[in-house]
Order: C-alpha cells, then structure tokens, then sequence
C-alpha cells in the first residue's frame, strides 16, 4: 500500500506522518504542493503545520494548490484523505468536510496530552479503534475551535459524522466537544488532535495513534484498491 | 488603476476572541462605554486598468467569495475606492 503525505510550504508534521505510516507498514509517498500527481498513492494525509504561513485563514491558500485540486476529485471517487490538525483546516475550507476551524476561544495556543471519545469507527480511518474508546494524543493548536452552524451541528451527530470528542476539558472551545469529523461517506476524516505523534512510547504518551494508520491499511484491503 | 476595498468580518454569532480581549483592554486606557469590539480584515485589490468599474467589483466579488472570506464564519463588502489617493 501507498500512502501518500503532502508537504506544503510550512508544513511541519509530515516527516512525523510519513513514520507514522512506516510503522504501520505501508510505503509512504512524498506529495508534494505544487504537484498534481498523486503518484498512484491508495490515500493521502495532509499534515499538521502552517501551510502558507497560514496567512488569510489557516487553510485557504493551500485549498487552491495544485496538489489539493487532484485530492480534491480523487476524494470523490473514495481515495481516503486523513487531515491532521492544519490539514483537517485545509479539508474544511476545500468543503471536503462541513464547518470551520477558528481562533481557539481562550486565544492561547494550546500543546498538550489530550483524552478522545472515539464515535464514529466505520470510516477509512478509524475501522481499528471501538466505539467509545478513550485514546491518548496530543493536541497542539491555536486554531482548533471546531464551528459550523447549529443545523450542521445537528447533522453530523444524526448521521454519526463526529469521529471524536474531546474528554476531561475541551482544549479550544469546539462546538459539541468534536475533535473529528467525517464526510458522508467515511473516506475523509478531518481531526485536530495528532495521531501520528502518539505511535511510539519513546516519543508519545501512548501509542494510541497507530490505529488511524493502519485502519486505512485494514479498509484498502477489504475494499480494493481506489477508482 | 482602479482599487477595490473587500472588507471581510466575522458573522455576528461567530465568537471574536480577539474582539473580546480588545474590548477588556479597553478600560485600562480610561475608556467606557464601548460596549463591544468586532475585528476583521481590509483587503486592497488593485486593478491595472482603471475604466469598467461594474467588471472590478464583479471580479473581485468572485475572489471574495472563492478566497478572501470564508462563508461559513465570514461576511464580506466590496466598495471601489479612489486609486489616486
């Protein structure tokens, strides 16, 4: 399997993405922003990071890179598409998922170890973990308030959409505690915490985060390669 | 040349921490009674040919709408300003 990290200008946890999918077990592909070969990846990860300084809104320059126009359709056809942290901001404003990411409430940037719900464990990406699972990870952001209107709010928790909440204390003010979301149809996952930093007992609180990286694994060979 | 204000602000009940600590500063300076703060951005976009305004405004309504704001948190104006200044 081929999973592919995107690097754009000021990212910064894709050589942590690119290991965490090694130590799943999948070959992992450079992508690289200004690039709209996909290099026949079975799914991408848009990393944590600044992509573009963050200038504008965090995410909104990146949106109209070249890469992200070939992400973009393959999502479409059902390419499974992990956004972390900055990378799930990328994914809101491509409208790939629903809502926004903006200013943490208390303003301060917040890095810590952080507990999780797991929800939703039908998609591409998180089919390892079980339903009301606590995990470990860390979370680091300044801009991870989780927004959409109420109608949407409603929506996603009818339709299963939220992947994660956040446990013991929301860490920036997110609406309904969501950490995670999904889209429809459970190919692309967006979520603010890092799974990737938390794969190792070395390096991590836990290891906690692998399974968002194998799950893919696991989803790939059940349902054959993407169209 | 022709220079088009977008004025891009957070919608009314999106949360403007920024705001809100602006505004809690505010009396520190010996200041009262402004009862909130709301902040936003203001984005130039010069036009190179300065003749069909109506083509401007309708121009840069389009990168407002694809990339200066942000529908789901953001409202933005557009007004044709004075190049000369």
């Amino acid at each position: 399997m081929r999973i592919g990290v995107v690097t754009f200008p000021g990212s910064l946890d894709d050589g942590d993405a690119r290991r965490a999918v090694r130590l799943a077990g999948a070959e992992d592909v450079g992508l690289w922003h200004n690039d709209p070969d996909l290099h026949r990846v079975d799914a991408v990860i848009l990393p944590g990071g600044f992509s573009y300084g963050d200038y504008l809104r965090a995410g909104a320059i990146a949106r109209f890179s070249p890469v992200m126009g070939s992400v973009i359709a393959a999502a479409a056809s059902g390419l499974p598409v992990l956004g972390i942290c900055n990378g799930f901001q990328v994914l809101c404003e491509a409208g790939l998922l629903p809502g926004a990411l903006t200013r943490n409430a208390h303003l301060h940037f917040r890095n810590r170890d952080q507990v999780l719900r797991m929800l939703a464990t039908d998609t591409a990406w998180t089919n390892g973990y079980s339903e009301g699972q606590e995990i470990l990870i860390p979370v680091k952001n300044g801009e991870g308030r989780y927004v959409a209107d109420e109608a949407t709010l409603d929506e996603l928790e009818a339709t299963d959409r939220v992947v994660a909440r956040y446990v013991n204390g929301n860490p920036n003010g997110s609406m309904r505690d969501i950490a995670a979301i999904r889209n429809e149809a459970g190919n692309v996952v967006g979520i603010m915490p890092h799974p990737e930093h938390a794969i190792e007992a070395l390096t991590g609180p836990s290891t906690d985060g692998l399974a968002f990286f194998t799950s893919v694994l696991t989803h790939l060979a059940t349902a054959g390669a993407p169209a | 040349m022709a220079r088009v204000v977008v004025d891009v602000m957070l919608k009314p009940e999106i949360l403007d921490p920024q705001g809100q600590a602006v505004a809690s500063a505010l009396p520190r300076l010996g200041v009262a009674g402004v009862e909130s703060v709301r902040i936003g951005k203001r984005i130039e976009l010069e036009f190179a040919d300065g003749t069909d305004s109506d083509a401007h405004l309708e121009q840069a309504r389009e990168i407002a709408d694809k990339l200066l704001a942000n529908p789901v948190i953001e409202d933005f104006t557009l007004r044709i300003e004075d190049g000369d200044r």
